[in-house]
């Protein structure tokens, strides 16, 4: 097994509430609540979940674009929560994050070739003069013309400016990228041609992604192993056929059924799991599993006692699920209430 | 030429032809709606399917003429139950909107007015087209919020929008166009804005209200999954254009036109396993509006483009299945590679 | 809302506190003795002597202080130093038409500017739409003194058209409406042109908000979603200019005062200046403060109630 690039040991992330007559800290919104996990190198790994679920929170407090609240960051065996910032900006190098809306995250003032000059500049990676070279090779690379490097942001379509946003994150030559949501705004026939490109890039350049998103079939297309999580927690954990075809969590098995599917004879004959009524809020989340509000299986013992991350006897290696029931509801000896 | 009720099995409710919507700039019009055509049967539901730039939600709003300006309608015919819409006055507009037809939009989160309560803003509707008092309004706005299966109604009605999750938003909107119970609902990307738990919720919900009040939907949306779930017909917009128009069976069965072919293609779907293979794609995007294909608008990414597709618009025609379609492929004109024409 | 009250008053004792200490050190400020300054140049030793003791300007300058907020708290401002009275007493007088006639040319300039800014807005980039920006334009850059000096030679002294004479209104003083008509247009109009031109705007903001697409489609009168859809949401930002608006007319006056001769508080106090009646000063400042204090509590309590997002809690 190739070496782990990252390592994540019960990450936290609260933000806190400032309420009352003076403003103090009354409460805290527990974004990320204890999250572990490890990425390989040359591995995609993928954080799925609805809106508040904690996945691109994860994302940043990774990045320390948030500070953590807790836990460790292990990151090619050195630990980046007890970086200064300054050794923290040098690190930036190698763990690069994509977001979701391109044109936010580009000075629109820019043109491409300042955006591509200036992040070359603050890692210094590659010597002054050969840096316009290094210009028209990543354009290239994206699969932009190097004779479009002059135009601003606003000149390029959507599908464009995410090339272009993964042009800088290529830049510097890193060894982690952090995709946050980066290809959900595009339209799918633009889509598909960006997730290509990821893929390839990873093949030529052995980059490691952690690939954050709310779509499934993109996530199945793209990543080795799923990691989903629901209100600040992991739900369940496995390689992507494990999850896809054999999920353990009830709500793994809800948000996969929830998916409509191109097919309409699929559509007909599918059981659709309906959850119902919200997701809690993350300020005061249930007691016990955080998911048995809206649990079909939930018995008492659910909201009292936290489920931990476990492998079943039936479950692969590495497949893992934070479930009281998993076993009973493999087995058929646990009805759903609905 | 192909009327848009031939493919139909039921009656028409409505039937736009020939629809074409613009909008003026200083320099150019853009021909957002480019002579649209299809047809919504009664009690069932059509898609309307395309990406951004489509035209597909100008289409919508061009049905209940809410246009506004720089765009224009200027030309084809909107025939709602017999009678063309576009030559109706305002004031006989106005009672059409929101009591025979009505319309939900895409963002839950804007879409309600926030300084008003969600029993004010649901009440509106039957103080305009019903004329009763306002008690007896909020009662049956209640009613409504029942129906949509909000929990608590008495106290919800009391409510304003930011007090209620997306979900719930969108539910209050559906209560708000559904309260003159209307023949037809438009819905305009209803989902999209929300997390796919809560899309199931919202799309089992409509599927249920359909069946018991028996209205017509027309489902505006940029997903196929939610086409394959929810309707009967679709028809795929391309750059203002219909360029497939079939019942949804056989759209995903048997997809014609090249553009819907690799749309489906691009998808990846969370159900299949394509291994290490790469997405077929559609290659480069679509042109801007200023700069429009003359003649077949997809010609310039298809892959079996040929002189004729580059020359000339086709038409929508009759294929053997009885669906209608936009593709020189399929004509007797085709000057292609003739393999494609007899695979597809 | 009513935590919220209570919270925003709270956070008023320190904004008045710190409007105290800057009155108190008024006095301390000016280059100068301040008793020579108030006893007059031409005065002996013993009187400017005298003027110190009786401003207690021997005390240590916490006690000075202490005695002044003391003094505050019990409605005591000292007395005026040109005529002996009470300080309390001078500014009472004059602060009637002083309140009057803020709130009287706000409530014009409100009037017109809504009305103005949602007629420009509705009709967007027409005639008419530059037409009212234009006015707007031309209210906002005219001088109100010079606006006040035209009103009363055409309105108040008055031209013959036809043998009928257009001086309707009074010239100077407050108290019957034709004299309160003029001024309050003279000091309306600036504030009339920023409303109109703050409430244009803020309407073509929101009628391109999904919630009104939602009103039309819904079957609403175009005039409704305007006045009622539409507006009310828009008013949100004006609201705050309107409050600093009132604010700034209750203290800036002075040359609308002056034009019109009326005995208000802004004409007031710059008699106080130029005769170095410190007391008055410092009491009319102080007054002033606490009248803007209060008017942006309501500003906010409005401004809450308008604005349904944010948690009053």
């Amino acid at each position: 097994m190739a070496k782990e690039l990252l390592k994540v040991t019960d990450l936290k992330q609260y933000f806190p509430i400032k309420g009352g007559m003076l403003g103090r800290t009354v409460n805290n919104v527990q974004a990320v609540d204890g999250v572990t996990f490890t990425v390989h190198e040359g591995e995609t790994v993928s954080i799925v979940g609805e809106s508040g679920c904690g996945k691109s929170t994860t994302g940043r407090a990774i990045l320390r674009l948030d500070e953590p609240t807790g836990g460790q960051v292990e990151f090619d065996g050195e630990d980046l929560l007890a970086l200064n910032n300054r050794q923290m900006r040098k690190k930036r190098k190698d763990l690069q994050i994509i977001f979701q809306d391109p044109y936010a995250s580009i000075n629109p003032r820019q043109t491409v070739r300042q955006v591509l000059e200036e992040a070359l500049e603050i890692q210094n990676v590659v010597p002054k003069a050969e840096r316009a070279a290094k210009i028209a090779e990543l354009m290239e690379t994206v699969g932009l013309g190097a004779h479009q490097a002059d135009r601003f942001p606003h000149e390029f379509s959507g599908g464009q400016r995410q090339r272009i946003g993964i042009a800088r994150a290529l830049s510097v030559d890193p060894k982690l990228i952090i995709a946050d949501e980066a290809v959900s705004a595009l339209d799918v026939s633009i889509q598909a041609q960006v997730i290509n490109l990821m893929k390839k890039l990873q093949r030529d350049f052995s980059l490691t992604y952690l690939f954050i998103s709310h779509d499934l079939g993109v996530v199945r297309h793209i990543s080795d192993r799923v990691i989903v999580m629901y209100l600040g927690k992991i739900v369940e954990i496995g390689d992507k056929t494990s999850i896809f075809d054999n999920p353990q969590h009830p709500y793994t098995k809800a948000l996969l059924s929830a998916i409509p599917v191109p097919d309409p004879d699929i559509e007909t004959k599918k059981e659709r799991i309906i959850l119902q009524g919200d997701v809690p809020s993350p300020i005061n989340p249930p007691a016990g599993c955080r998911f048995h509000t809206r649990c079909p299986f939930a018995t008492d013992r659910c909201k009292t006692e936290v489920p931990e991350l476990r492998t079943e006897e039936h479950m692969k290696e590495g497949h893992q699920g934070a479930c009281h029931y998993i076993k009973e509801i493999q087995a058929g000896t646990h009805e759903a209430k609905y | 030429m192909v009327k848009p009720t031939d493919i139909l099995k039921e009656e028409p409710i409505l039937e736009v032809r020939n629809l074409q919507t613009s909008f003026f700039t200083e320099k150019f019009e853009v021909k957002a709606v480019d002579g649209v055509n299809f047809a919504v049967p009664k009690g069932k539901t059509l898609g309307i399917v395309g990406e951004s730039g489509s035209g597909k939600s100008i289409t919508s709003l061009s049905i209940l003429r809410l246009i506004q300006n720089p765009g224009k309608i200027i030309g084809g015919e909107i025939l709602f139950k017999g009678e063309n819409l576009l030559d109706k006055s305002e004031a006989q507009m106005r009672r059409v909107r929101g009591n025979e037809i009505s319309m939900i939009f895409q963002e839950p989160m804007t879409s309600l007015n926030p300084v008003y309560t969600v029993g004010q803003q649901i009440s509106e509707s039957y103080r305009i087209h019903q004329n009763i008092g306002k008690k007896e309004a909020m009662l049956r706005s209640i009613d409504m919020l029942k129906l949509v299966g909000i929990p608590s109604p008495e106290q919800r009605v009391k409510q304003y929008p930011h007090e209620l999750s997306g979900g719930m938003r969108q539910r209050v909107m559906i209560a708000m166009a559904l309260a003159c119970d209307p023949e037809l609902l438009i819905a305009d990307e209803p989902t999209t804005a929300l997390d796919v738990t809560i899309q199931a919720q919202i799309l089992e919900l409509m599927k249920e209200l359909q069946q018991r009040l028996g209205m017509s939907i027309v489902m505006i949306t940029h997903d196929l999954g939610v086409v394959a779930e929810t309707c009967d017909y679709v028809a795929v917009m391309y750059m203002g254009k219909v360029v497939e128009y079939a019942k949804v069976a056989d759209l995903f069965k048997n997809p014609k036109h090249p553009y819907t072919v690799g749309l489906l293609n691009s998808l990846p779907r969370h159900d299949i396993d394509l291994g290490d293979e790469e997405l077929t794609v559609i290659k480069g995007s679509v042109p801007s509006p200023d700069n429009m294909p003359k003649g077949c608008r997809f010609a310039p990414r298809c892959p079996f483009a040929s002189e004729i597709c580059v020359e000339q618009l086709p038409d929508l025609e009759q294929s053997e299945d009885g669906n209608q379609i936009r593709c020189w492929i399929y004509t007797d004109e085709w000057d292609g590679d003739p393999e494609v024409k007899v695979n597809g | 809302m009513f935590t919220f009250i209570i919270r925003r008053l709270v956070q008023t004792i320190p904004v008045l506190i710190g409007v105290t200490i800057l009155t108190f050190s008024m006095i301390h400020l000016v280059p100068g003795d301040p008793a020579q300054i108030m006893a007059g140049e031409s005065a002996s030793p013993q009187q400017v002597e005298l003027m110190r003791e009786r401003l207690g300007l021997n005390d240590p300058i916490p006690v000075q202080y202490f005695d002044y907020v003391s003094g505050v708290l019990q409605g005591d401002l000292g007395n005026s130093v040109r005529s002996g009275r009470a300080v309390s007493d001078e500014i009472a007088i004059r602060i009637r038409p002083t309140v009057e006639l803020a709130t009287m040319s706000t409530a014009l300039s409100v009037f017109i500017g809504l009305i103005a800014g949602v007629l420009a807005a509705v009709r967007r980039n027409t005639f008419g739409d530059t037409f009212i920006m234009l006015v707007a334009l031309f209210g906002l850059s005219m001088p109100n003194f010079w606006l006040g000096i035209m009103l009363i030679q055409y309105l108040a002294i008055g031209v013959d058209i036809f043998g009928f004479n257009t001086g309707i209104f009074a010239a100077s003083g407050w108290g019957t409406w034709q004299q309160q008509v003029l001024p309050v247009i003279t000091l309306g109009v600036a504030g009339a042109a920023i409303i109109a031109r703050m409430t244009r705007s803020s309407m073509l903001e929101v009628i391109d908000q999904d919630y009104i697409r939602t009103a039309r489609a819904k079957g609403v009168k175009e005039r409704v979603v305007v006045y009622r859809h539409a507006l009310k949401n828009a008013m949100i930002p004006v609201v705050t200019v309107v409050g600093l608006q009132f604010g700034s007319l209750l203290g800036g006056a002075v040359l609308t005062e002056s034009v019109f001769a009326i005995n208000g508080l802004g004409r007031f106090m710059i008699d106080a200046i130029r005769a170095r009646d410190f007391p008055i000063m410092q009491g009319g400042v102080l007054v002033l403060a606490f009248m803007f204090v209060s008017v942006n509590i309501v500003v906010d309590i409005l401004y809450r109630f308008l604005n349904k997002r944010i948690d009053l809690n």
